[in-house]
């Protein structure tokens, strides 16, 4: 590969506290040479100038599905990375509810193998935490880490049994793995496919009271403060959960918080007559707690944004709402949507970008979400400014369950460089 | 007669009554109108009509059900239409086939109205977005069901000669009751007080925001109202325990003589059938019938869903 050169480009890098215009210097084997306004040029360089775009670090986003294996019609890895890619996203940690589930040494030999061959993207599997994900007994935590394996969720399923749970966390912590939990209560949440509330009553569906969520997360919060292991709480949907991370972590509690794009822009009223794209887990809830999660990313008490990309095929879609499938494909419009948040002024920029990037690569201790010298140059280059609409025929997933289908977004990602490749651009 | 009247309001609105939260008060008023020829019509010797003579109607029931499915039934024959009734608790759905796809199996064969029932809130709706012609919702999990408020609409119309200025309580299942929220809007829509009473478990959430007044204690609930709907226990949608027993229920929430008094002394009762005697109402009341609209409302149904079936069919 021959030297590279981005050129008067806005760098916005949160690992480096940067925000200025000027060079990135990409060496020949794809690391950043030098970085910044004072980044030197060379002759023999290849220059692409990207004046008036802004350059961060290649997306991180700790919470997709592949289809891959058992569900390819959903998604495969070849789509996934495609929409990644288009959506600035350059390092994706996958979850284990493929058919059949990931939870053991030969699976995620198979699926580090497939994703090599057939993805383009950096991929970080996870294993389920418990066996089938059936909430009874753990996996080979320790064998599963060796081979490759990033963290363990049970992804929409929640340890309901609390002396299991304080045995992995009790097992985890000696062996520093990351635990990554669905918070819900079963019971609480039995037949719920909605936030429960004036909409659900209306709509005649069955509702899930926050504290489904809120109870899980402060039994976790006790046993954690017992066995500090390194836990994580996938997503959170509540100004309930907020005021519980935030008396925990004044208490010095350890871990963290992730949210979801479509909890941080949608609400439940977005619903409207049974709109079955929107039936997602954790539900969309309030206008207020919506509101409320986006001050808990101000306050720091929410770490990072996660896509919760979920591909569903038409047919799991097409259904009375309390049938219908959960999720939607958000990938490639991740960043976009995040933007949202900075235009209608509800985020700074930097914040936004520190939680698609560097936050996330710290909990999972990666060395990704950074531009600094001597690191990977994984680079995404967008236009801040750049107006479009969310079409779903033209998103690359092999899915097409959008929730924001026609939304009108303001900044569009022109370039993906990959290990200094340029992997995307339009 | 009401036919001869030049009525607007439904022509140019959608043709499909999913609920009483779609429809305009004039669209409303414009039913209950029509329904009162009905009536008339129904109580005299002959009673068939040709206003949809050549029009198909199918019945799709995944419910099961006595009185909305022979009333539909009864009241597309009225009008002339060839009624076919599918009781889909045993067919093709138990294949796997899904509602859509039924759906479209049943458009191909063009029929101009499908009466449906289903146990999911919003399946008429998602039916409605697929084939293209009339669909009446019959009742949708605990979303809606939009008749049977017309027919209490009728009913109390019928016997009080008016709705505005009403007072009017809904008692029991609230929760679970598509019948509770149709007639909420309904009676709302029409300008009457509207108060629900039932145990908190069996109260839903944000339920006040619908524009009622909610109260646990039947005293408080039932003080000055002209009308008391009760509703059935329906322990068929329960999940778990709601209430300590039904005998606790009845106690507290069962409608007996000495808790009818709390309401007004011209107080009149009603109830959407089928009823749990002893359970959610003393049983010689349910037959009194100096204050029971029971009958009369089974009556006014096949009237209501006669003038829906003329409405919406075009």
């Amino acid at each position: 590969m021959k030297e590279k050169i981005l050129t008067n480009v806005r760098i916005i890098d949160p690992s480096q506290k940067m925000d200025e215009i000027g060079n990135i210097v990409i060496d020949e084997k794809g690391k950043i040479k030098s970085i910044g306004k004072k980044s030197g040029t060379s002759k023999s360089a290849e220059k692409i100038d990207l004046k008036g775009l802004v350059a961060i670090p290649g997306l991180v986003d700790m919470k997709a599905f592949v289809g891959e294996p058992g569900f390819e019609y959903k998604e495969n890895f070849r789509t996934l990375s495609q929409a990644a890619l288009a959506g600035g996203v350059t390092s994706i940690v996958t979850m284990p509810n493929t058919k059949p589930v990931i939870d053991n040494v030969s699976m995620v030999d198979f699926i580090i193998r497939r994703g090599r061959d057939k993805a383009k993207v950096n991929l970080f599997p996870c294993a389920s935490i418990t066996r089938q994900m059936e909430g009874n007994q753990m996996t080979e935590f320790g064998l599963l880490k060796a081979r490759g394996i990033i963290g363990f969720s049970d992804v929409n399923k929640t340890i309901q049994n609390s002396e299991l749970m304080s045995r992995i966390m009790n097992y985890a912590s000696d062996i520093d793995v990351l635990i990554m939990q669905h918070a819900e209560d079963y019971e609480l949440a039995k037949n719920s496919c909605i936030n429960q509330g004036e909409v659900a009553t209306r709509l005649g569906l069955q509702g899930v009271s926050d504290i489904a969520e809120k109870i899980i997360i402060e039994r976790d919060l006790s046993l954690l403060s017992e066995f500090p292991c390194r836990y994580h709480i996938n997503q959170i949907s509540s100004k309930n959960s907020l005021n519980v991370i935030k008396k925990n972590k004044s208490n010095g509690i350890k871990f963290s918080t992730g949210v979801s794009i479509n909890n941080l822009s949608l609400n439940q009223n977005d619903i409207g007559e049974f709109r079955t794209f929107l039936k997602l887990s954790p539900p969309l809830r309030s206008e207020e707690d919506r509101l409320s999660l986006i001050e808990g990313i101000k306050n720091d008490l929410i770490d990072v944004i996660v896509s919760d990309h979920i591909p569903e095929d038409e047919e799991s879609k097409r259904l009375p709402f309390a049938q219908a499938a959960t999720g939607s494909i958000s990938i490639e419009t991740l960043l976009s949507l995040s933007l949202e948040l900075y235009h209608n002024e509800s985020l700074p920029l930097e914040k936004i970008i520190k939680c698609l990037t560097i936050n996330p690569a710290k909990i999972l201790k990666i060395d990704k979400g950074s531009l600094k010298e001597g690191s990977v140059a994984d680079i995404c280059v967008f236009d801040l400014e750049k107006p479009w609409v969310v079409k779903a025929e033209e998103l690359k997933s092999k899915s097409k369950n959008t929730a924001i289908e026609n939304r009108k977004l303001q900044g569009k990602v022109k370039m993906t460089l990959l290990q200094g490749e340029v992997v995307y651009s339009n | 007669m009401a036919t001869e009247k030049k009525v607007t309001a439904i022509k140019n609105t959608p043709k499909h009554l999913l609920g009483i939260q779609n429809l305009s008060v004039l669209e409303a008023k414009e039913i209950l109108t029509e329904a009162k020829f009905f009536i008339k019509l129904n109580r005299g010797s002959s009673k068939k009509l040709d206003v949809l003579r050549g029009k198909t109607q199918i019945n799709l029931f995944f419910e099961p059900s006595t009185r909305t499915q022979s009333s539909f039934d009864l009241a597309g024959k009225r009008l002339g239409a060839d009624v076919m009734t599918m009781n889909m608790s045993n067919s093709a759905l138990k294949k796997g086939e899904t509602l859509i796809d039924t759906a479209m199996t049943l458009n191909a064969m063009h029929p101009d109205i499908i009466v449906i029932r289903h146990q999911d809130s919003g399946a008429p709706n998602l039916l409605s977005q697929k084939v293209n012609c009339t669909v009446i919702n019959a009742g949708d999990g605990r979303r809606e069901h939009p008749t049977q408020a017309l027919l209490d609409a009728l009913t109390i119309i019928n016997r009080k000669g008016n709705i505005e200025g009403l007072k009017i309580a809904i008692c029991g299942d609230i929760l679970h009751s598509r019948v509770a929220r149709s007639n909420i809007y309904l009676m709302n829509m029409l300008g009457a007080e509207v108060n629900v009473i039932a145990p908190k478990t069996l109260m839903p959430r944000g339920i006040d925001n619908l524009g009622v007044k909610s109260f646990t204690d039947m005293k408080k609930g039932l003080d000055g109202c002209d009308i008391v709907m009760m509703l059935r226990l329906q322990n068929e949608r329960m999940q778990g325990s709601f209430l300590p027993s039904k005998r606790e229920y009845y106690e507290f929430f069962g409608l007996t003589p000495e808790k009818l008094k709390f309401a007004k002394k011209d107080a009149l009762l009603m109830h959407p059938g089928p009823m749990n005697r002893g359970v959610e109402i003393d049983t010689k009341l349910a037959d009194d019938i100096n204050v029971s609209l029971v009958k009369e409302q089974v009556e006014l149904g096949v009237a209501v869903r006669m003038a829906c079936l003329k409405l919406y069919c075009k």
